[in-house]
């Protein structure tokens, strides 16, 4: 695919007629300005008439960060929704861990966001909703464990958010990039139940509140970087102050080195996805509800209860850790045990990163 | 450290980061009596190399476990039964150098048995030994390609008795034998494909042609592959990144008896580092005649793996495991053959290992160009390019992987590129599985409207 070596202007190879401005990251094609946002926002459309991810009247939350994916998200949802008659009513849902300077700076990145595309926005926090704020609980807990936290938190978080809205749906800012490194994540550590479901557009049908990904198709390339830049979209970059390890993962490199040898494979490693044969009888844990408050669980108590239970208790390292400590016996006879170090360096987005 | 249970920022990949590791003693441990027999001073003690395994058992320790693992899976597949023929694949490299050590090994044992047993009522199976001499695509490394083969021809020869057969078959005799510009198209097959994963792959596939060849020429029943853990394990991530999704688990399993001769993988089990340890310790003489690096995407992929296993020493072992709780196919299992005694006494030992086989035998339909079993909904290709009768059908049965990195995507190039094809491949669409036709024809049958109803 070498360009020719002309000196005349290229010309775009959709509408034959403006100055190609770009080479589209998803098939190399060159195309100019406005055909990108076309074919961007039409793409996104068929996903989400193909997949019937939405009715009318539903009241849709979506998560917003402040960071790039979401920021693309809340624009194109409103975009679509208006030019498509979807009716939707649309709220910003955004989550405020509670980290000063920080979170401040991405939320008031939504606060505009509420301003620019007119959808109510709606903050939950942390110390509202558990008492603790980030700050308090790395204060006792430290930096080494607050992954955990931050993850568990904000999970739950957003659900419980979403129901203060009566929101229908949450839509996320996950694309396509993040989708397949989930798939090579989850074949990397033997996670055949999530291989099966990490790539349906729709999860958590039986939960409280299904989430959808309306990017599923969408590169990060063409969110993050033309697409913000073109249209000077007005984001935050996420990268979080407690994150241990804000590096890119081996998995996401991996999948850059990919791309640039072959745009397409990140598309190909989503339809393995969708298409690796699995027994339908690989299902997950059976959920059951918290006994104090109620959310979704698999245990007793769900993860964040028992991680609140030890920080009010002062032993904060209650729950960290694995749950379930089960050993296995593969077939060779070798003993399988969980070690949660080295493991972290395959995987890009560590918890600390505060895009949804 | 790790989010150990949280889903932060990504959904579902962040949950259950722990992923599970074999929990071996690492090199840290000082102790230098094997782990297993507790006797013996450990291999790297001795000065033999220090990774791995050395680090943990004695020699015969780790001999014995290898050659375990092997055996297991021959038994519990039952792989080779008494009156088989087999052909084994060598390269020269060191997953198939132990590969025929061991089947020689396994061989000689049942030749004793034979001898010992009065009423000599199981025969011993024999062995052939097949190179493939590709040449004609391949640069040979800088190893003198004759002076190989005659070291080749060695280490067959001193594997005796049983006396094998040694075959070295260049990849043009897939073409026919009256056509002597087998090798001139094999070139123009080759270089015509702009990709260079693509144009890897489709080597890859011929070598199994040429295999398939041999076998059928000279009578053998299985063909035996060197295929370890580690090469599986890039095979799974090389079908992911190339949206074969679905076909994956075909070409993964201990049996692959979709071609006419069944294939077998008793090394599925082994690493590649213990193959090449026990080619050091025992000094099984290897010889690399093509440079074995790969490219393009199947290149990036072997060094991810090469990273991630020096990351976790249990990557590649737990990439396999992922990928062999997917589903099989049918021809995943070889096919019975009730008459025979053996079989009966193999399948005893086959136990739970054999794969449930209940429902009716799916009808599948494969690649033209790989042979990878399509998926139902993604044979429906457009009938549009190409003009000859040969591209269209070629076209119409071949996977999107093919279509994209191998089959020219313009008419006429297509319609010449089809026109290299070997006959093996070619005449797959008509004849390669008669019977599962008649099969489908059968079963269709009452669905079918008659060329008379046809007008009502
Ligand atoms: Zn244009
Ligand atoms: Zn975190
Ligand atoms: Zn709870
Ligand atoms: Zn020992
Ligand atoms: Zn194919």
């Amino acid at each position: 695919m070498e360009c020719s070596v002309k000196s005349r202007v290229k010309v775009c190879s959709i509408c034959n007629h403006k100055r190609a401005a770009l080479k589209r990251p998803k098939t190399l094609q060159q195309i100019c300005r406005e055909c990108f946002y076309d074919v961007f926002e039409e793409e996104i459309h068929r996903v989400i008439v193909d997949n019937q991810l939405f009715r009318p009247g539903e009241r849709i939350g979506i998560g917003a960060s402040g960071g790039k994916d979401s920021t693309v998200l809340a624009y194109v949802m409103s975009e679509l929704n208006r030019r498509h008659n979807y009716g939707l009513d649309l709220f910003l849902l955004s989550v405020d861990e509670g980290i000063t300077g920080y979170r401040d700076d991405s939320l008031e990145t939504v606060k505009r966001n509420e301003v620019q595309y007119g959808i109510p926005l709606k903050v939950v926090s942390y110390k509202e909703l558990y008492g603790w704020t980030m700050d308090e609980i790395v204060k006792v807990i430290g930096l080494k464990n607050n992954c955990t936290f931050c993850g568990v938190f904000r999970r739950q978080a957003l659900d419980r958010g979403a129901a203060l809205l009566k929101v229908d749906k949450l839509v996320t800012g996950h694309n396509a990039d993040d989708i397949a490194e989930t798939v090579l994540l989850n074949i990397l550590r033997g996670d055949i139940a999530r291989l099966s479901r990490c790539t349906s557009i729709i999860t958590g049908e039986d939960g409280p509140i299904p989430r959808c990904k309306p990017f599923k198709y969408t590169y990060e390339k063409e969110i993050q970087f033309t697409y913000a830049y073109f249209k000077k979209l007005d984001y935050f970059s996420t990268e979080c102050l407690y994150s241990p390890n804000a590096y890119r993962g081996f998995a996401r490199e991996f999948i850059k080195d990919l791309e640039r040898l072959r745009p397409r494979a990140i598309l190909d490693i989503i339809k393995s996805g969708e298409d690796f044969r699995i027994s339908t009888s690989t299902k997950m844990p059976e959920q059951g509800n918290c006994e104090r408050c109620g959310y979704i669980s698999s245990q007793k108590w769900c993860k964040a209860c028992v991680l609140l239970k030890g920080l009010n208790r002062g032993l904060p390292k209650l729950g960290i850790g694995r749950s379930r400590g089960l050993n296995t016996v593969s077939e060779n006879g070798s003993k399988d045990t969980t070690k949660s170090n080295g493991v972290q360096s395959i995987e890009s987005k560590q918890c600390g990163s505060l895009d949804f | 450290m790790a989010c150990a249970s949280g889903t932060c920022a990504s959904g579902c990949s962040k949950v259950n980061a722990q992923s599970s590791t074999v929990d071996l003693p690492g090199p840290k441990s000082t102790n230098l009596t094997c782990l297993k027999c507790k006797v013996n001073t450990t291999i790297a003690s001795g000065g033999g190399g220090g990774i791995g395994d050395s680090l943990r058992f004695c020699y015969s320790c780790f001999r014995s476990n290898l050659y375990g693992k092997f055996r297991f899976a021959v038994t519990a597949n039952a792989m080779i039964s008494p009156e088989d023929n087999v052909l084994v694949a060598f390269s020269g490299g060191p997953s198939s150098r132990v590969a025929l050590q061991f089947v020689h090994e396994l061989q000689e044992r049942s030749l004793k048995n034979f001898e010992a047993c009065r009423d000599r009522s199981l025969p011993v199976f024999g062995v052939g030994v097949a190179f493939i001499d590709e040449s004609a695509i391949q640069q040979a490394s800088s190893y003198d390609f004759d002076k190989a083969v005659e070291e080749m021809k060695l280490v067959v020869s001193n594997l005796s008795p049983p006396v094998k057969k040694f075959h070295v078959c260049p990849t043009d005799s897939i073409y026919s034998l009256d056509s002597n510009d087998g090798r001139e198209k094999l070139n123009e097959l080759i270089s015509s494909i702009t990709d260079v994963t693509g144009k890897e792959d489709l080597m890859e596939h011929l070598r199994m042609l040429s295999l398939q060849k041999i076998a059928l020429d000279h009578k053998y029943t299985k063909i035996i592959l060197g295929t370890c853990t580690s090469r599986i394990a890039c095979r799974v991530l090389e079908a992911t990144v190339k949206g074969q999704g679905y076909s994956l688990s075909a070409d993964i399993q201990y049996v692959d008896a979709r071609w006419e001769t069944p294939v077998v993988l008793p090394l599925r089990d082994c690493l590649q580092q213990e193959l090449s340890l026990l080619c050091s310790l025992d000094s099984l003489k290897t010889m690399e005649v093509f440079n074995g690096l790969r490219s393009g995407i199947n290149g990036l992929i072997t060094t991810f793996v090469k990273l991630l296993q020096e990351e976790n020493p249990s990557r590649e072992s737990t990439i396999v495991r992922t990928a062999g709780k997917l589903t099989p196919f049918h021809f995943n299992k070889l096919p019975e053959d009730d008459n025979s005694v053996s079989i009966l006494a193999s399948r005893r030992r086959q136990k739970k290992y054999n794969l449930q086989q209940n429902e009716a035998i799916p009808l599948n339909t494969f690649c033209s160009v790989c042979n990878s079993p399509l998926k139902e909904t993604d044979t429906k290709t457009s009938e549009s390019n190409g003009n000859g009768q040969i591209s269209r059908s070629v076209l119409a049965a071949s996977c999107a992987s093919c279509q994209f990195q191998i089959l020219p995507k313009e008419g006429t190039l297509l319609e010449n590129f089809c026109s290299l094809l070997p006959p093996p491949v070619t005449e797959r669409g008509k004849a390669c599985d008669h019977n599962k036709l008649l099969q489908m024809r059968e079963q269709i049958q009452d669905c079918l409207l008659s060329d008379t109803d046809d007008e009502t």
